[in-house]
């Protein structure tokens, strides 16, 4: 079986990165962009398990970042659907354009 | 010397009562107020009696001398070597006679509100001020610097607008206590000025240090302080007449007397206590107090206090033979009076036989606060009976109160310089010294004399004799024993308070001053004297118009002094007229144009620029992480490519 090459791994991570920018900037359904952070985040989490694996296989670094990373965004969804239930209540509904009278 | 320190709680027992009663007196001493003040007071009294008593007959005294002593002097705040703000006390003969004055009057008057306040809303109020007032009295009298008579002297000014504006719902009163403010606050600059030039010149703020680097001849600060010359005159005359400004401010010196006939809108005992027997002599205590270097360096500086004294003492005596506000006639006496001791002390030298007017002033500023207590406190029982001060309401009285009445006459017979009583001898040594050295002043003197008689006599026959009033409520009478007390108590220091020996105490240089008794000499004062008692008795024991046809007569003098000699009116014309529109109109119109305007332009600009930022702020969450993911990607390629 062929192992995959630094390139081919930071090429997925790449698309999966704009995969999920583009999810964030042009869904308007709060959960649909949540699901996009993660993804961009996952995207983020290839990056550093390729460079640790690639570059400097004797050290652990990139995969304790990469743990960081998952614990910190498991609590930052929790926040996020925190705030979107509230705004399911107030408003039935959960489009980002509610979110906008935040603003006053 | 024994052990003084105990001199302390002189000062800090009225201050006990003025914490005590401020803080807890509306809870919890409603009532007791009064006697636990009173209390307090008594033991001040007692303790400064002693102190007295000590300080001329048992320690005081150095080879026929009296030392200066200070038994206790804390260094508060120094500002370089030498020049420190102390809080101190220092003890010589005037110090400490203030200390048994300023104690006992003030005990008088505790004593009397007792029962001329009794009722009153603001009860223990009444009487955490007059603890105050006390308090800052006694600690402006025993300073030991300058800068701590200072600070004392800015108390009893404060402590004075407090209660003249005890009764605050009366419009007139608070006028009169922000008029009285400041006025003597206008004054009080002169004195700081004063004291920046003094300490600046003499690197001292200590009394004792600056009279004596100020007065010897071979001292280098003196030279400097004389040499050095402003619009002709020296320094140090500069010095010594701010001072007295400031002095002639507290004290109602013409042209600065404005606020003392308004501060008389006070609770009558306060008028006893402030504003004739002890805070309107700080003036002359102030100038007593540096009297050496007036009288060694600065003799110009000395004649400006005579004649500044000898024109307050006539005008004020002429003013007050035309109004008709019992209490307004008794300040106008005040300031008249004042202006006695000041010109006393300007035409004294120093030392010895020369320094009587010295001695003069100071025996007059003593026996002066015993019978104008008496005045006031008389004046207070009569309104108290009559509930008005006009002249007018009154007539007859000797009937109903028969107290007030015989210790009212002592203390007119007091001021009128009638033998024996008080006034007679301390106004016999003034116009002694005035005679001496300065013969002006002494015709100026001798018919002010005749008019103080005059116009108390007027008074006191307007208030007992004259018409017959039948007051329509006599429940009160004359106000009970607490009343009775201390005017008897005065009574019997206008009588006997003459008969001390004075020089043997006070002296300008402090050895004793044998006071003479010149039978021949005192005989013309004393004739113009009962000639002014005899016109007053003419024109107002019977009810008749003798006194509106005088004043008819003299038509255009009379309406010049009812009107004070329209010197308020000028004021008003100064400040109003002059000040405001051609200093404070332009200042605002400054204000509002330039000092405004360029803060308001500042925000006007950034109002602008922020209109039209502000649209970049829209709430929507997907529009700024547009913002942030463009700037993130810049930056990224500026690091990568332009970085490198």
């Amino acid at each position: 079986m062929m192992q995959p090459g630094l390139y081919q791994i930071l090429f997925i991570s790449t698309a999966l990165f704009f995969i999920g920018a583009y999810g964030f900037l042009t869904r308007r359904n709060l959960i649909t962009m949540l699901m996009s952070v993660e993804l961009i985040l996952n995207s983020v989490n290839l990056n550093f398990i390729a460079f640790n694996k690639y570059l400097w296989p004797d050290r652990l670094d990139g995969l304790f970042f990469t743990i960081f990373i998952i614990a910190i965004a498991a609590a930052e969804t929790s926040v996020a659907i925190a705030i979107i239930i509230n705004l399911y209540r107030s408003h039935h509904s959960i489009d980002v354009e509610n979110a906008e009278e935040m603003k006053y | 010397m024994p052990n003084t320190t105990y001199i302390v709680l002189i000062p800090l027992l009225p201050l006990a009562g003025f914490l005590i009663l401020g803080l807890f007196g509306r809870n919890y001493f409603k009532r007791s107020a009064g006697i636990i003040a009173t209390v307090l007071l008594l033991v001040a009294t007692i303790l400064s009696i002693y102190t007295a008593y000590g300080y001329f007959f048992e320690y005081g005294k150095v080879n026929g001398i009296y030392e200066k002593l200070m038994p206790l002097k804390y260094t508060w705040l120094e500002f370089s070597q030498g020049v420190s703000i102390d809080m101190g006390i220092l003890l010589d003969p005037i110090s400490v006679m203030m200390l048994v004055l300023v104690t006992f009057i003030s005990l008088m008057v505790h004593i009397y509100s007792l029962a001329y306040m009794k009722g009153e809303e603001r009860f223990p109020i009444y009487y955490a001020f007059l603890g105050l007032f006390t308090f800052s009295m006694l600690g402006l009298v025993i300073s030991s610097n300058i800068f701590q008579i200072y600070i004392f002297w800015e108390l009893v000014g404060l402590s004075s607008f407090l209660l003249i504006g005890y009764y605050y719902d009366k419009p007139n009163a608070v006028a009169a206590c922000k008029k009285a403010f400041i006025v003597t606050r206008f004054a009080d600059l002169g004195f700081l000025i004063g004291i920046l030039i003094l300490s600046f010149y003499s690197g001292t703020l200590d009394f004792t240090t600056l009279i004596q680097r100020l007065t010897s001849p071979e001292s280098t600060e003196l030279k400097t302080a004389i040499a050095s010359t402003f619009l002709g005159v020296s320094a140090l005359s500069w010095g010594m007449v701010l001072v007295f400004i400031g002095g002639a401010g507290k004290s109602a010196m013409f042209p600065l007397h404005i606020w003392l006939p308004d501060a008389m809108e006070g609770p009558t005992p306060v008028s006893a206590l402030i504003h004739a027997a002890t805070m309107v002599v700080a003036g002359v205590f102030l100038v007593t107090r540096l009297f050496p270097i007036f009288a060694l360096s600065t003799p110009t500086a000395l004649n400006l206090v005579s004649y500044v004294g000898a024109a307050s003492a006539s005008i004020a005596a002429i003013i007050a033979c035309t109004q008709t506000d019992i209490k307004r006639v008794l300040a106008y006496s005040t300031m008249s009076q004042i202006g006695y001791m000041m010109f006393a002390l300007g035409v004294s030298k120093y030392g010895g036989e020369n320094g009587l007017g010295y001695t003069a002033s100071m025996f007059h500023l003593f026996t002066h606060a015993m019978f104008k207590a008496l005045l006031f406190l008389g004046a207070g029982a009569v309104i108290h009976f009559i509930h008005s001060n006009e002249m007018k309401d009154m007539g007859g009285l000797r009937k109903y109160l028969p107290v007030t009445h015989i210790t009212f006459l002592i203390a007119c017979l007091a001021i009128a310089g009638v033998p024996p009583f008080a006034g007679f001898f301390s106004k016999e040594e003034i116009l002694l010294a005035a005679y001496q050295h300065n013969t002006t002043i002494y015709w100026i003197a001798l018919i002010t004399s005749g008019l103080t008689a005059f116009y108390i006599f007027r008074l006191y026959f307007s208030i007992f004799w004259n018409k017959e009033s039948h007051p329509h409520d006599e429940h009160h009478g004359e106000g009970g024993f607490a009343m009775m007390l201390p005017l008897v108590l005065l009574a019997i220091g206008a009588t006997a308070a003459g008969f001390i020996p004075f020089g043997n105490f006070v002296s300008s240089d402090g050895h004793v001053l044998e006071s003479k008794f010149h039978l021949e000499f005192s005989i013309l004062p004393v004739a113009i004297g009962l000639t002014g008692i005899f016109i007053a008795m003419i024109l107002y024991k019977k009810q008749n118009n003798k006194a509106e046809r005088i004043a008819a007569a003299l038509s255009f003098v009379y309406k010049a002094a009812y009107n004070k000699f329209y010197i308020d009116e000028i004021y008003l014309f100064i400040t109003k007229k002059i000040i405001f529109n051609l200093i404070g109109r332009p200042a605002a119109w400054f204000d509002k144009n330039v000092v405004d305007g360029s803060v308001n332009m500042i925000a006007n600009i950034t109002l602008a620029i922020s209109v039209k930022t502000k649209k970049v702020q829209s709430g929507k969450v997907q529009q700024y992480a547009i913002y942030f993911l463009m700037a993130a990607i810049l930056i990224a390629v500026l690091f990568i490519y332009w970085w490198k």
